[in-house]
């Protein structure tokens, strides 16, 4: 279970533990397809994804989001969550190593909450940025 | 290929889901995320929350159980292997659980177009509210288009 972080503990600057995640493979495509309701065939389907002029099918934008949230309430509950929002910088290919990272960026008072901002992301195994994207959680 | 700009406003007719633990279980298989709060109603509860919890991003899963779904693209008569994810946004106000019956409200609030219109984003802004009528979450999302003319040219 994650802990809610305590806001006299951390510093800007702080990185959260990185996530480094087994490459992407079309099975787990298949079931996220299915388990997100997003049922675009360029994600599954080899021709389709041809027809419109890519090389391959590739990752829902989403899949990588959802790493993104994985990482963020790894390090504050999921009802301590804010804010979660990113650009979808480049496209996540099968068999793409990504690696979630975060650290914080700000820490302020809102409405009486303390609040955490962070900067989060998702890499590949080219040392490119796949997904900028930043969080906001609440701590003690 | 244009975007019809006066689409800008254009507001989706709502519609209510309820958030169910299998289709969350699947979800989370799908992304790898094993915390028992996403399938365990005892954990969940012991973590304090009231049921079974939808993941962060569970509610654009939410979103796709839309009965009219796809109603964007048919609206702006767009092939559905044209677009991309440029941006999603959440704002969270309150977690939400199996059982609770979600409803989406979804608009679009911007079109516009770059590279002489070689790609056109579509910017749309979502609310969601729970059963008892108390907003949830708030999400913006950023379609972009890619222009099969573009590439003719």
């Amino acid at each position: 279970m994650t802990t809610i972080p305590k806001f006299d503990q951390v510093k800007v600057g702080d990185e959260l533990k990185p996530l480094v995640l087994p490459p992407v493979s079309r099975h787990q495509l298949a079931l996220y397809c299915g388990g997100s309701g997003d049922h675009n065939p360029i994600h599954v389907d080899l021709d389709f994804a041809k027809k419109f002029g890519f090389k391959d099918v590739f990752a829902h934008g989403m899949l990588s989001m959802a790493f993104l949230g994985r990482l963020v309430t790894s390090y504050a509950p999921n009802d301590k969550v804010r804010k979660l929002g990113t650009r979808f910088t480049s496209i996540t290919w099968v068999g793409d190593v990504i690696t979630v990272s975060g650290k914080v960026t700000g820490k302020r008072e809102e409405n009486g909450e303390k609040l955490i901002d962070l900067e989060v992301k998702c890499t590949n195994q080219n040392g490119q940025d796949t997904l900028q994207g930043n969080a906001t959680v609440a701590a003690a | 290929m244009e975007l019809d700009k006066k689409l800008i406003g254009h507001t989706f007719k709502p519609f209510t889901t309820t958030v169910e633990a299998g289709k969350i279980r699947l979800f989370c298989k799908a992304i790898g995320e094993e915390d028992a709060i996403y399938s365990d109603e005892s954990a969940a509860k012991a973590a304090g929350y009231r049921g079974i919890t939808a993941p962060l991003t569970f509610l654009r899963a939410l979103q796709a159980d839309d009965p009219n779904k796809g109603g964007l693209l048919r609206l702006l008569k767009v092939d559905i292997g044209l677009i991309l994810h440029g941006e999603q946004h959440f704002e969270y106000f309150a977690p939400v659980v199996v059982g609770d019956k979600v409803t989406c409200q979804e608009k679009v609030v911007d079109i516009y177009d770059k590279k002489g219109g070689a790609l056109w984003f579509v910017v749309q802004e979502m609310e969601m509210k729970d059963q008892t009528g108390k907003l949830v979450a708030k999400g913006k999302g950023v379609t972009v288009v890619r222009n099969p003319d573009a590439a003719k040219k």
